[in-house]
């Protein structure tokens, strides 16, 4: 519930805070209704739609209405996809005025208590601090290893949790013992001719959960020719703040990382993360207005690129003999991968260059996952429809292999692939994990 | 807002799930994609049959509520904003593709089927429904009859109208009605079909509508051709028809649009040039190819700088990006983009562009124009700021003087967007105080009570001429 003074505060801070240009920038012509899935999901609801989205942050901030209940409903039920930036032909960056909405909202809105104490824990206590990313992902590790899984599934305490949820925990990847979480490499030679020296940004969650696709990425780096770098200093990316309404956080982790990664004379900064990338390959609008920041992040910015570009700009499709036993691949876009680090081609090209496997584009491959963040927690319903309309599409390709390039995707197309029972036929993959696999394959050859 | 007793009657028709009154939903469908026009409706109502929609209706006209038939909300002239309030009706229930008969090759549709998506089932059956505007991925079909809308295929295949064959109606006073049928012939009486397709929604509601079909041509060949000079570029379309060939495609782009083209996609497009003509044709393929090569020699013969002719599809998909293009990289340029859609006879097209530039110098404006050279349907598009004041009266007059100027060479104030409200105050300059007299009496004679989409096509008052007309 927002009170009337809250809205008052809220309606106030859009009228100061929202990039007014950006929102004239919308000219209404609706080209972005059939590429938004929300739009689509609700059977065509203008205010699930961008255009519908923006003319209602422009109504707030024009005094037209106020920032209600329906309002607020609007902007959360948003994947914040970005599936409307690349389809608008004025170029507005619906992104970045949904990133301030949100912002707005969530600093001027007292949240339920239970609500406050995840927030907390989950902003501050624990993403922004790799020690304790550790520990948790430890306690889980602890949880799968100990027995405590399988006694708990017995008992049927997860019976208490939410559906996806309960799904969710099937799903997770087994994690690595805190040792291995431990040591990480700093450095690492290119195998072979050298042709770039580049650095890795490591991730909270891929450091952990996912530590076994950081190795499988880096591993891929040095096949390439690339030196690595990995500066021990960089943190969490900040996206997870900056779309849920907490931007003073992410700035902070912005500025870390930027430090972390200056003077290291790398030509490019390396992810794997569609999420992470896309938030990163932003810093510089994200401190636009720091004057002291703001041309450090565009120096920044400038050298992020995808795992799968750099991997296809050296030619390493080509050089290193790729195969699989015989399957079906069908790719599953990460939308801020595509949509704002606009990197679709490199991944489609590295799949179909695998000898023996067969590539099939599976239709509407841009169209969201419904992962999105932490979406498909706070917004499970809405989230499950999204995903049964991907199964639909990744069964239809008769696929065995869904690949994906985000962990957040590569979760939910775990949980889709649970849900409906397919465990036994079908696999979901992070890319670099299937190309590691193709590397390991045809050596053997 | 709605008086409870309407309210009440319109929830009993369309239950509580269609129906919607709240200051969100209402937000969301004030507008459409027409700038600076916004006005809240008083409820968005979606029915699911003909017969709810006759319910509406009959409740509307009895309590004189105004009503708004709207599809994706996509034109240009402020046709579906509710500008005198009363209910915005949403057909997103009837979507429906009804039929698709290859024996009479037609297509029955409900009004809030996606163009595009009706493109797509026809074309599976080799098929062709030809009438492409550019929002075809977004417009509902019921829009498009509404409108009247055209597109890149015009001159050879011609507009919406021309494809339009039954029609269900829902009248102003609740009846419901069905013109023409699967046929060829048929003059039994007046042509209801032609009057209520263009109406925008000022005579009825659209209910259902069957569409005629045409086989798919089997080939399709693309060229792009530079020129020096405006008149060239002109004469070469003139010649082109004269030599008896009637293109696909002949679309054009002016220097200023080449040069924010260039700007916003770095094609490697020669900013020197006066014009670039994009010309298709089609047909089975060695029929096409002639043309195409016949097109070609009248090109150069009227001194093109180059005639580029494409070899494989890729080559003629690069060849269109700089057409396609040209909406997005015009609207980058400032906040608000006016476009419009001034059209003459295609044999006065130089002077019609030469015209609008002077015009923009004189009014200090960025007009880039392009469009539809073959059925002189030009847009000349302007970018701008609608919070400049000062700056949007001149792009008024600049637009008066453009409307005036087509009007002058016998051409019209609009060629497929349509009047709405937006150019309402400039209909009697083309139609004379009679035509709209007569206009007027239809009007009056279907809705006395002016409930259907009033305030669009008929304007309070008319803009004064900006010259005498001759």
């Amino acid at each position: 519930m927002t009170t009337v003074e809250e809205q008052t505060k809220i309606q106030e801070q859009f009228k100061r805070r929202m990039d007014e240009d950006e929102l004239l920038n919308c000219m209404r012509c609706g080209f972005c209704l059939p590429s938004c899935p929300t739009y689509i999901e609700s059977g065509f609801k203008e205010s699930h739609s961008p255009r519908g989205r923006i003319a209602l942050m422009k109504a707030v901030v024009d005094g037209v209405i106020e920032p209600d209940e329906d309002f607020e409903r609007s902007l959360e039920l948003c994947l914040g996809c970005r599936a409307c930036e690349p389809v608008c032909p004025s170029g507005v960056r619906y992104g970045h005025l949904l990133e301030e909405a949100r912002d707005i909202i969530n600093q001027n809105k007292k949240h339920s208590l239970p609500a406050r104490i995840v927030r907390k824990t989950v902003f501050h206590g624990l993403f922004p601090h790799q020690n304790r990313m550790r520990g948790a992902v430890g306690l889980l590790g602890f949880y799968q290893r100990s027995g405590l899984q399988a006694a708990a599934r017995k008992v049927g305490f997860l019976g208490l949790l939410p559906d996806t949820l309960v799904t969710m925990e099937k799903v997770l990847p087994k994690v690595p013992t805190m040792k291995e979480m431990k040591h990480r490499p700093n450095h690492l030679p290119a195998i072979g001719q050298q042709v770039h020296r580049v650095a890795f940004f490591s991730g909270c969650l891929m450091d952990t959960m996912f530590l076994k696709t950081n190795d499988a990425t880096t591993k891929l780096l040095q096949l390439a020719g690339c030196e690595i770098v990995v500066p021990p200093s960089q943190t969490c990316c900040g996206a997870l703040h900056g779309h849920s309404g907490e931007k003073a956080s992410a700035k902070e982790l912005a500025k870390r990382n930027i430090a972390a990664f200056e003077d290291l004379q790398a030509d490019f900064i390396i992810t794997n993360a569609g999420g992470c990338g896309a938030f990163l390959i932003e810093y510089d609008h994200l401190l636009k207005d720091d004057p002291e920041w703001s041309e450090r992040a565009k120096a920044f910015t400038d050298k992020i690129k995808d795992i799968s570009e750099i991997l296809v700009a050296v030619g390493f499709h080509e050089k290193v003999k790729l195969a699989l036993p015989q399957q079906v691949i069908a790719y599953q876009d990460s939308c801020h991968l595509r949509n704002v680090m606009k990197t679709a081609a490199a991944p489609r090209i590295l799949l179909q260059s695998i000898q023996d496997a067969v590539y099939k584009e599976m239709k509407d491959a841009d169209r969201c996952c419904g992962s999105a963040g932490i979406y498909n927690i706070i917004e499970s319903e809405s989230s499950m429809v999204m995903l049964d309309y991907k199964m639909t599409q990744a069964k239809a390709t008769q696929a065995t292999t869904i690949v994906t390039t985000n962990p957040g995707c590569l979760l939910q197309m775990q949980l889709g692939i649970e849900k409906e029972g397919l465990s036994s036929k079908m696999r979901g993959v992070h890319i670099v994990d299937l190309l590691i696999e193709a590397v390991k394959h045809g050596e053997r050859l | 807002m709605l008086a409870n007793e309407v309210k009440e009657k319109l929830l009993e028709i369309v239950t509580a799930e269609n129906f919607a009154d709240s200051k969100t939903e209402r937000l969301v469908y004030s507008y459409d994609a027409t700038p600076n026009y916004q006005s809240l409706p008083d409820a968005v109502v979606s029915p699911r049959n003909t017969k709810e929609i006759s319910e509406i209706v009959k409740i509307c006209n009895e309590y004189k509520i105004p009503i708004v038939p709207r599809g994706s909300g996509t034109n240009l002239c402020a046709g579906t904003t509710p500008t005198s309030g009363g209910i915005v009706l949403l057909f997103k229930h009837m979507n429906n593709i009804l039929e698709l008969d290859e024996e009479n090759l037609t297509i029955t549709v409900q009004p809030g089927v996606i163009t595009l998506d009706l493109i797509n089932a026809v074309e599976e059956k080799g098929l062709f429904y030809p009438p492409d505007p550019s929002s075809m991925k977004i417009s509902t079909i019921g829009g498009n009859i509404n409108e009247n809308s055209g597109g890149l295929r015009g001159l050879k295949y011609g507009v919406t109208r021309d494809y339009v064959i039954a029609l269900e109606v829902v009248l102003p006073n609740g009846d419901i009605i069905r013109t023409g049928g699967k046929l060829a012939k048929d003059v039994a009486g007046y042509d209801l079909t032609r009057l209520m397709v263009g109406s925008e929604g000022t005579l009825g509601i659209i209910t259902e509508a069957t569409l005629k079909l045409i086989p798919m041509p089997e080939a399709r060949k693309t060229m792009l051709v530079h020129y020096q000079n405006l008149d060239a570029a002109a004469k070469s379309v003139s010649k082109i028809i004269a030599n008896k060939i009637i293109p696909a495609t002949l679309e054009f782009l002016d220097q200023p649009t080449l040069k924010v083209v260039e700007d916003f996609a770095r094609i490697g497009l020669p900013t020197d040039v006066e014009a670039v003509l994009l010309i298709e044709q089609d047909g089975p393929v060695e029929v096409a190819q002639r043309d195409i090569d016949k097109i070609a020699e009248i090109c150069r013969q009227e001194q093109a700088v180059s005639v580029n002719i494409a070899t494989s599809e890729a080559e003629a998909d690069a060849l269109r990006t700089a057409r396609r293009a040209a909406l997005s990289a015009v609207a980058r340029l400032k906040p608000t983009t006016i476009l419009e859609d001034a059209t003459v006879p295609r044999s006065e097209i130089a002077k019609m562009v030469m015209a609008i530039n002077e015009i923009t110098k004189k009014y200090q404006l960025t007009i880039c124009t392009f469009g539809h050279a073959g059925d002189g349907n030009l847009h000349p598009t302007c970018a701008t700021d609608a919070r400049n004041h000062e700056e949007m009266e001149r792009v008024e007059q600049a637009f008066a003087e453009i409307f005036e100027k087509a009007i002058e060479l016998g051409g019209t104030i609009t060629g497929e967007h349509g009047v709405g409200e937006m150019k309402a105050p400039y209909l009697e300059w083309k139609l004379k105080k009679e035509g709209i007299a007569a206009m007027k009496a239809i009007k009056t004679a279907l809705d006395p009570n002016n409930i259907m989409n009033p305030g669009k096509v008929f304007a309070k008052e008319t803009r004064k001429r900006v010259v005498v007309a001759r």
